[in-house]
């Protein structure tokens, strides 16, 4: 085979160019979720924070705290025709994104720095990260612990002493949380309630003044439970306002913030390893069980993992039936021929209608239409205010049924058609009805293929966006659809979506840079939520194929 | 003891009976329930299609109108000059030429209030209006002056019941203001008024045009207005002066001519207005019989004697002046024209002729809505409410009837979307989508070119990306590939199509986009290096010694070629900035812009080309391996048999058989590239932009309506306009998918006679 024309003629170099295509796709793949996962996962790992010594543009030596983001190179050109005034002989320079934190001091919160101005670099192991409900984060040296305004606590004393003084605080959030947001919101929710019954009596022209007493009743007694409610958060408010720490930040200064508005204080250059690890894991689990902060770049996702996970439980209730009598019909029932032949087609055709149609059908046939017409009959109470008039988790999940359709009677039908004859027949011959021997033989053996198809529908579903930003999915909901308030499944309600999520705190949020990492957190836990659904979809139709064979044998 | 036996065999015979009975029963409703469910498969796709189609079908409705009342209106005096009605369509009113406002109930004539706005001293000798949402109106005098007013609704809700009251205000002064200062009688008359400024134009009974400016000040005391009146005279046109329009920025005047000629005169400094142009309008032997602006001030509706309306409309021309050019004609009308009625909100308008017709018309749509004859006798006037969904038309023998107008979406015409449209403003016509602004006058641009363009080419840079890469890919993974790796490589290659677009659009808008941005020259050296790469490792491992390629069996080459094609792509990236410093001056980007003169954005087709491309492989590239799979074995062994080579038997069987499988996959592809959403949305700039290049942004028809729908109004043009995209995606997916399905299902046909 040394011969170049011999070689040229066999046609194989044409074989491996092929094959450089497949080799290209898993490359491809694979990179994709190398990068996500490689992206999102470094997210929650603690990193240390860089003491530097840098020369600014003004010729002076400053000094800058912060965590270094990345690293590129840039052509020395390009750094002096943008009028960055640098001192080297290198090119390419290289550039750290420095991100500095303190946003409501500094004004920003990155800071591009020029490798050659940096002239001295360390990691101290006083420096401290606050992670904080509101401006993001910041860094600094730990001077003092304060309450009530006087100094309990300085120098090493001050770290325990804070810590501890967090712990404190967290606990009156928490506190404060719960009735801010359940015991709060189901009065606000029982006053609604109440303002819908009073608003149908008049509408009903109902004068029956026992109804409208017992509903103020109702109603001065919510609003003395909201009182005493009210009472409780301003005593809880003053509590966690007593303490203050002082902070040196970079340039120097010491500011007084408060503790209250800490959720997290930690020393990465002072962690070990283990300590990290577990830092690393509890970031996790505060990502995935925790709300979000600061327009959802901060905190964790889980009201949008919740509003995910339940819209896919309801789509799954309406998709599997439908999907599976569809399959049955057209592979047990239906006389095959031009019938079939055309339901077959707009089975495909369906699965080919771009997600963002069904979208549309679904904001203009379920929201306003069938949505209009419920409240029109039902909530006529709430009007002009919509109830099913406007997107919600049920009209989200119901047009993703209608899109996952294909998916499951596809699949339903190949596992159906899996089955050897000899099955239905010896079922019918022992006397056994059509559906007697569909539904005890049939179907149960069919069953993982129902279970393939709705997995992929599953996982269709999980990551579709585009017709959800019509039907129904917020950035931020203020309530989830699923409650303590009777009757607890609340389907009118709008839902966040971990997708959606992406989208939006990628592309719309206020501060992408530092929203970035989180995004990348989330697209991954999205990918492998995907990947396991499938890579589970396929060893079940995998195994399903291995039982056939044997029985067809 | 011998009964008890035949009595429980006829009980337990009695119970199998009803319990087969019960059986069948319910085999015959599951094969109805499943019958239904069957069908309903059929139903929703037909729903999907008809409700789409119901949403923009109203797009396309002609304008209908229905008489309700017709009357004279009691107690008249002297001719009708001009109609209103306000918004609500409960009150509309007439000026009369002797100086008689009468307010009256448009549905039944009665009078409501009738006043007489003129002072004893002087008569009326002209009546002038501005532009109509403002509702201001002028009488001229014969002492030089002129009294300037609105007619004004005020809307009060007593007992929570709407009750709309009519009066006359006085924006300017109560007093008539003077004009002339040689106190001639003021023939002509037209006005403008804002919060600023007023300017009223005259010409006067021995023919001079002047030009009153009234600048507003208002007193920091009391908030009482003081005006400064400063006066001009224009520069006499060289023809008589029959109307007089001034726009509502008060910079441009036209006087015109019966004739047809119009001379106008650029007055936005007041102090010295300038001559433009004089130009005819109507053809030789037409006349000049209405005249008005449409909505906006920009363009002019020429009615003349022909029945012909004309829309002039200002074109900057090259040497950056404004002139009055011919953009559009309506030929409906073959009567005179009496009366033009611009809308209020939108760029359509009413017409009256002299034969009793009436007509309505949208000028961006270039569509002709309605034209009907509604009387024997001709008609003066028209008037128009404000929203367009009511009007008046005044007969010549003074009788007023009320219409209704149903006319929900005059701006869509096929000519709208998808041909080109000149628009107010536009040098030339052009394809522009801009669905929104702020502002009132805004002309709405539905042009769906742009964005059918955008779409076509978001798929085409995702097809030249996919197409060779799934179909080379299938090729070998169902004929050369050894069957433990493709165990592997077809799950991957699944779960490479399960990843949600929204997750390829982040990465392709944030990571991707900036990453091919600073290494643009990598990327296209890729394009080159990696198949010289491929063939050159190929060559190498053919010199191998034999023990080491007997170590890797065949079908493994995919395999091999991974480290291959890494270091490939490694090198090339890493290479990218010294190939720019060394081809393109150190930045590719200036490079561009100036040596080729391509625009560069960072969100552009490549990235989308890319990122829709690797959603796109997945789908054309299983569906074409299945076809390959697909073709018979003994047709393979055959061509083997006979000494063809494997590339040969690959090139002249296998291809050629599953051919129509590969169009089947690659027509699927398209109509995926073409539907999908997130991808574009996120890595696109969404710029509804034609233009070709690979570095420019794009804007899709999908993008669009997520872009879009959310803040657009339910039912509105726009609404159903975000529709119709949506029913043409569907549409053309339809299409293809079809196409495809009904391709593969021969191919089926076919194999199983084989």
């Amino acid at each position: 085979m040394t011969n170049i024309r011999d070689w040229v003629n066999s046609g194989t170099p044409w074989v491996w160019m092929i094959a450089g295509a497949v080799s290209l796709s898993l490359f491809m793949v694979f990179g994709v979720l190398a990068l996500t996962a490689a992206r999102g996962l470094v997210y929650f790992w603690p990193k240390d924070i860089a003491e530097l010594h840098y020369t600014d543009q003004t010729h002076q030596e400053i000094r800058l705290i912060g965590e270094i983001h990345g690293s590129e190179e840039v052509p020395l050109s390009r750094l002096t025709s943008a009028g960055v005034d640098v001192d080297t002989d290198k090119d390419p320079v290289a550039r750290f994104l420095l991100k500095t934190g303190n946003r409501d001091v500094l004004g920003t919160d990155f800071r591009w720095l020029i490798e050659p101005n940096i002239s001295q670099q360390a990691y101290p192991e006083g420096l401290i990260i606050l992670e904080r409900r509101e401006w993001g984060n910041a860094y600094g040296y730990l001077t003092a612990v304060k309450e009530d305004g006087l100094i309990v606590a300085r120098g090493e004393d001050a770290w325990p002493a804070f810590q501890e003084r967090i712990e404190r605080v967290s606990q009156l959030h928490e506190r404060i949380r719960d009735i801010e947001k359940d015991e709060i919101g189901a009065i606000n929710h029982g006053l609604e309630q109440l303002r819908l019954e009073e608003r149908r009596l008049e509408l009903a022209g109902d004068k029956d003044t026992k109804k409208r007493a017992t509903i103020e009743k109702e109603r001065s007694r919510l609003q003395e439970a909201y009182g005493e409610l009210e009472q409780e958060l301003t005593r809880l408010y003053t509590d966690s306002n007593r303490d203050n720490y002082t902070l040196e930040i970079m340039d120097g200064r010491e500011i007084d913030l408060p503790i209250a508005k800490v959720v997290r204080a930690f020393r990465p250059n002072a962690m070990g390893t283990s300590a990290k690890v577990l830092h690393y894991v509890a970031k996790i689990w505060e990502f995935v069980s925790d709300e979000p902060r600061e327009a959802n770049t901060e905190g964790g996702i889980f009201p949008a993992i919740f509003g995910t996970v339940l819209m896919v439980i309801i789509m799954s209730i309406i998709v599997t039936p439908l999907g599976v009598v569809a399959a049955v019909y057209l592979r047990e029932y239906a006389k095959q021929g031009f019938t079939t032949q055309l339901i077959r087609i707009a089975v495909n055709n369906l699965a080919g209608v771009p997600s963002i149609v069904y979208g549309l059908f679904g904001l203009g046939f379920f929201v306003y239409f069938l949505g209009g017409s419920i409240d029109q009959i039902f909530y006529p109470e709430a009007l002009p205010a919509p109830t099913f008039g406007t997107g919600g988790i049920l009209w989200a999940s119901l047009t993703l049924a209608i899109l996952t359709l294909p998916v499951v009677i596809v699949a339903t039908e190949e596992g159906l058609s899996r089955i050897p004859r000899s099955i239905r027949e010896g079922s019918l011959a022992l006397g056994a009805t059509k559906f007697e021997t569909l539904w005890r033989t049939v179907i149960p053996m069919s069953s993982p293929a129902i279970m393939t198809g709705l997995i992929l529908a599953v996982a269709r579903a999980a990551g579709e966006v585009a017709p959800l930003m019509l039907v129904g999915v917020v950035k931020l909901a203020p309530s989830m659809p699923l409650d303590t308030n009777a009757p607890f499944l609340h389907l009118d309600r709008k839902f966040m979506h971990l997708g959606f999520h992406v989208y939006d705190v990628g592309f719309q949020s206020p501060n992408v840079e530092a929203a970035r990492p989180l995004v990348y957190a989330t697209a991954l836990l999205l990918v492998v939520v995907i990947v396991v659904l499938n890579l589970a979809a396929i060893a079940i139709r995998n195994h399903l194929r291995e039982k056939y064979r044997n029985l067809e044998s | 003891m011998n009964n008890k036996a035949p009595d429980s065999a006829r009980a337990s015979n009695l119970k199998s009976d009803t319990y087969l009975r019960w059986r069948l029963i319910k085999d015959a409703i599951a094969s109805r329930v499943v019958g239904i469910g069957g069908m309903s498969v059929i139903i929703f796709i037909a729903l999907i299609f008809f409700y789409l189609a119901y949403v923009v079908l109203p797009l396309f409705k002609w304008a209908t109108i229905e008489q309700l009342t017709s009357y004279s209106l009691a107690n008249n005096s002297g001719q009708t000059v001009h109609l209103a009605m306000e918004e609500q369509t409960e009150i509309a009113v007439r000026f009369s030429d002797d100086g008689q406002v009468t307010f009256f109930r448009a549905q039944s004539g009665a009078l409501i209030q009738q006043t007489r706005i003129v002072v004893e001293s002087a008569d009326v000798t002209s009546f002038g209006a501005a532009d109509p949402s403002q509702a201001l109106v002028g009488y001229g005098l014969s002492d030089g002056t002129a009294i300037v007013f609105k007619h004004h609704y005020r809307v009060t809700f007593p007992d929570g019941k709407r009750v709309i009251t009519p009066e006359i205000r006085y924006p300017l002064s109560e007093t008539a203001i003077e004009i002339d200062d040689e106190g001639q009688p003021l023939t002509k008359l037209a006005l403008q008024d804002n919060e600023e400024e007023a300017t009223i134009a005259a010409t006067t009974a021995d023919h001079r045009l002047i030009l009153v400016h009234l600048l507003k000040e208002t007193s920091f005391l009391d908030d009482s207005v003081t005006l400064e009146r400063s006066l001009v005279t224009l520069p006499q046109p060289s023809h008589p002066v029959d109307y007089i329009l001034i726009d509502k920025n008060q910079s441009n005047l036209y006087a015109i001519a019966e004739n047809g000629e119009i001379t106008s005169y650029d007055i936005s400094d007041k102090e010295e207005p300038r001559f433009v142009e004089r130009i005819r309008v109507v053809p030789n032997g037409a006349s000049i019989t209405a005249i008005k602006f449409l909505t906006g001030d920009i363009s002019i509706l020429v009615g003349d004697s022909s029945g012909s309306v004309t829309q002039w409309s200002l074109v900057r021309g090259e040497d950056n002046i404004s002139r009055l050019t011919r953009i559009r004609d309506f030929n409906e009308n073959t009567a005179p024209i009496a009366a033009i009625a611009p809308e209020y909100a939108r760029k359509g308008y009413l017409t009256a002729d002299k034969n009793g017709h009436i007509g309505i018309f949208h000028t961006t749509a270039h569509r002709t809505l309605l034209v009907d004859k509604t009387s024997n006798t001709a008609l003066d006037h028209i008037a128009v409410s404000p929203r367009a969904n009511a009007m008046l038309t005044h007969g010549h023998n003074g009788e007023i009837t009320f219409w209704r107008i149903d006319n929900e979406h005059p701006e869509v015409s096929w000519s709208s979307l998808w041909g080109k449209v000149w628009y107010e403003n536009y040098s030339e016509p052009a394809y522009i989508w801009q669905s929104s602004s702020a502002s009132d006058d805004f002309e709405p641009k539905f042009s769906l070119v742009p964005i059918t363009f955008g779409t076509l080419k978001a798929a085409f840079y995702a097809m030249l990306i996919a197409i060779p890469l799934a179909l080379f890919g299938a090729l070998y993974t169902a004929q050369f590939m050894a069957p433990r790796m493709r165990r592997t490589v077809k799950p991957s290659i699944e779960i490479m199509e399960a990843l949600p677009t929204v997750i390829l659009g982040f990465l392709a808008g944030l990571w991707l986009a900036p990453y091919v941005e600073k290494h643009l020259p990598g990327v296209f050296a890729i394009l080159i290096i990696l198949p010289v790469g491929i063939l050159l490792a190929a060559y190498t491992w053919s010199l191998m010694p034999r023990s080491v390629r007997l170590r890797v069996p065949d079908g493994w080459e995919a395999a091999l070629l991974l480290p291959v094609i890494i270091f490939i792509i490694w090198v090339s990236v890493t290479l990218s900035p010294a190939l720019e410093a060394f081809l393109f001056g150190g930045d590719i980007r200036l490079w561009l812009t100036n040596e080729m003169g391509v625009g560069f954005d960072q969100r552009n087709a490549i990235v989308v080309g890319i990122a829709m491309g690797f959603a796109v492989i997945p789908t054309i590239f299983s569906i074409a391996e299945d076809a390959v799979f697909g073709v018979p074995k003994h047709l393979v062994q055959g061509s083997l048999a006979l000494g063809a080579t494997p590339w040969q038997t690959m090139i002249r069987v296998v291809l050629l058989t599953a051919s129509p499988g590969i169009f089947s996959a690659i027509m699927i592809g398209l109509g995926r590239a073409v539907g999908e959403t997130m991808i574009v949305l996120m890595a696109t700039g969404n710029t509804p932009v034609m233009d070709f290049s690979p570095f420019e942004g794009l804007r899709t028809l999908s993008a669009n309506i997520a872009v879009e729908l959310p803040e657009s109004e339910v039912d509105s043009t726009h609404f159903r306009i975000l529709f119709l995209a949506g029913l043409v995606l569907f549409l053309f997916t339809f299409f293809v998918n079809t196409l495809a399905e009904l391709v593969r299902q021969r191919l089926r046909k076919k194999y199983s006679t084989l």
